[in-house]
């Protein structure tokens, strides 16, 4: 009786200890400790900044500085909006040259990456080998590394201040064809074969039987691609001149630099404009991105 | 014998290959133009002289020579910088984002995803942001956040210039790229630690294994090698990509007393501000030679095909 008590007790222990519980239980206490302070650490400056956002002037420089705002107030969005008149180039015209730069590319990044993946997971070609090694390579590409390089190749190409440059020097994303990749790569090819035997063209066979299935790991793929996008200021900085082809993420960038003290309160309105549709895309999308990852693992 | 048949297969190019490379030919064209090419170019340029107004001129490898045994910036600062920089918040990093992730495994489902959102959310601020917020905490006067702090605490008297201060430089920015590099190697690794099959740590169990940490050693990293080892490719390579963080803190290149100052920074410092392209190209090919070093590291720890 006791042997079976004893062996009872030691199950359960096991069971609270397993990865992904479905209960609580005692035993997790000692990772939320560490956990939930670590995340408020992490989210703390975020949370400052969006409050800060919102500050009148007398308590951006408030000494003890606060956390919360106690009295809220849109001074720092209308300011934002109106100082970027006074260069020549609306607010509005960097925010539309962002939506059309972001929309471009990230529809350019999916068709080409739905197309890649597709040919590296289900095709045999000669030479595919070398060349997905050549794009694993490139998951470890730093682009400052090459920016003079990228240059003179932008020059040469005559796309120095077109917003093309924009779109097509971010279009092509080595981790995001990477994932999409491993994750076309678990497909049974059994499906295949049999839309191939029911005479299926491949333009049948990609949009209407591979990407239904892949959609979690494209839907990863469009989050990392706007992330990068909406952020970008390498185009602007180095092979943009005329300041109505830059981006929002370029002027809002140049505002906080430029006048540090002065432009305190406009910089937190602008980082949080240019933050929030990063936060809302991929919560949206969190669910599939997790599920994408399970496949991200370099084989 | 599949060796054999492989042969066989590549004598001449199918229909099936065709279709292959027009799928896959807007993707290598982009590739091509802006990766691959500039990378052989950065390595050409490194061989010459050029300004970018006159041709480049050949000089051998003059400009290696030079950064050996001329530039002591490079080897007095940069050199020790990055190689600190890539090995706390590369491999640190890395570390971190493990043990973070398996304690996150550890919990329920709902808690983990809201303080898994919390942690991640850093990762995708981008520069401005992230420039924005930390120049506001560290500023120089009382209104910034960690004088104010220690003002109050009553341990200085007057507000330190955290940002201008060599000191305190390279501190805060291993501190504030830690914080932005939980990304989506972390996202990988959570999601590798709870597809691993729970029978296997049953299996493990009932063969001995005693412990918490024997658990990870012996099951939890062999079962999930591919997702370690994408884990780390992502996390060397950011912190790498990451070599602007010490220009965005300070507002300048240089960073104060060369502190903060990256290959990258060293880069920019000498292609864009004095326009020795072909010795910053030098510099280049010798950081993306550091950076495939360290990933070739990881891959000797996690690759399954060794």
């Amino acid at each position: 009786m006791r042997e079976i008590k004893k062996k009872k007790r030691r199950s359960a222990r096991f069971l609270g200890t397993v990865v992904d519980p479905k209960h609580f239980s005692t035993t997790q206490l000692k990772f939320y400790v560490i956990l939930v302070p670590l995340a408020l650490f992490m989210i703390l400056p975020v949370v400052m900044i969006v409050n800060r956002a919102f500050m009148p002037l007398g308590e951006l420089f408030a000494f003890p500085p606060h956390i919360f705002v106690h009295d809220p107030t849109l001074t720092n969005f209308r300011n934002l909006f109106e100082l970027s008149g006074t260069t020549g180039v609306p607010f509005l015209r960097y925010l539309l040259n962002s939506l059309v730069i972001t929309l471009l590319t990230v529809l350019l990044n999916l068709v080409i990456t739905i197309f890649g993946a597709y040919a590296f997971a289900k095709k045999r070609f000669v030479g595919k080998k070398f060349l997905f090694e050549l794009n694993q390579l490139a998951l470890m590409f730093v682009p400052t590394a090459v920016a003079i390089s990228r240059y003179i190749v932008i020059t040469k190409l005559g796309l120095i201040d077109t917003l093309a440059v924009h779109v097509l020097s971010l279009a092509a994303m080595p981790v995001g064809l990477f994932l999409v990749k491993q994750f076309t790569d678990q497909l049974p090819d059994a499906l295949l074969e049999a839309a191939v035997i029911d005479g299926a063209k491949e333009r049948h066979i990609i949009f209407k039987i591979i990407v239904p299935l892949i959609r979690p790991a494209l839907a990863t793929s469009v989050v990392l691609t706007f992330q990068q996008v909406w952020m970008a200021v390498e185009a602007s900085n180095n092979y943009i001149t005329d300041d109505s082809l830059r981006t929002l993420a370029y002027y809002l960038g140049s505002l906080s630099t430029n006048n540090a003290v002065a432009a305190a309160g406009t910089s937190a309105a602008a980082s949080l404009i240019l933050f929030l549709p990063n936060l809302i895309i991929f919560i949206w999308m969190q669910s599939q991105v997790m599920n994408t990852m399970s496949h991200s693992g370099i084989k | 014998m599949t060796v054999i048949s492989e042969k066989k297969h590549r004598r001449h190019l199918t229909r099936n290959d065709m279709i292959a490379y027009v799928l896959l030919s807007p993707y290598i064209m982009l590739f091509s133009v802006f990766i691959l090419v500039p990378v052989l170019m950065t390595a050409g340029l490194s061989f010459t002289t050029f300004d970018v107004i006159n041709p480049p001129k050949f000089t051998g490898i003059a400009n290696y020579v030079y950064l050996f045994t001329q530039d002591t910036v490079f080897m007095k600062y940069v050199l020790p910088n990055t190689f600190l920089y890539a090995i706390v918040v590369g491999v640190g990093g890395y570390i971190l984002s493990f043990l973070i992730a398996w304690m996150l495994a550890q919990i329920q489902a709902l808690p983990r995803t809201l303080l898994s959102l919390c942690i991640y959310v850093p990762s995708m601020l981008g520069q401005v942001f992230i420039g924005v917020i930390w120049r506001t905490i560290f500023s120089g006067d009382q209104s910034g956040w960690m004088n104010a702090i220690l003002l109050q605490l009553g341990w200085i008297d007057q507000p330190i210039q955290f940002l201008l201060t060599s000191k305190y430089f390279m501190l805060i920015m291993i501190i504030v790229s830690l914080w932005s590099s939980m990304g989506i190697g972390f996202l990988s690794m959570i999601s590798g630690i709870l597809n691993i099959n729970r029978e296997i740590y049953e299996a493990a169990y009932i063969d001995g294994l005693r412990n918490r940490f024997q658990e990870i050693v012996h099951v939890t990293i062999p079962s999930m090698k591919p997702q370690m080892l994408f884990g780390a490719v992502m996390s060397i390579t950011s912190a790498f990509n990451m070599g602007w963080i010490g220009v965005t803190l300070a507002g300048v290149n240089p960073t104060p007393a060369y502190s903060g100052q990256l290959i990258t920074n060293h880069i920019d410092d000498y292609g864009f501000i004095r326009y020795e392209m072909g010795y910053a190209a030098c510099v280049s090919v010798m950081l993306l030679i550091i950076v495939y070093a360290f990933n070739l590291l990881a891959h000797r720890f996690f690759d399954e095909n060794d």
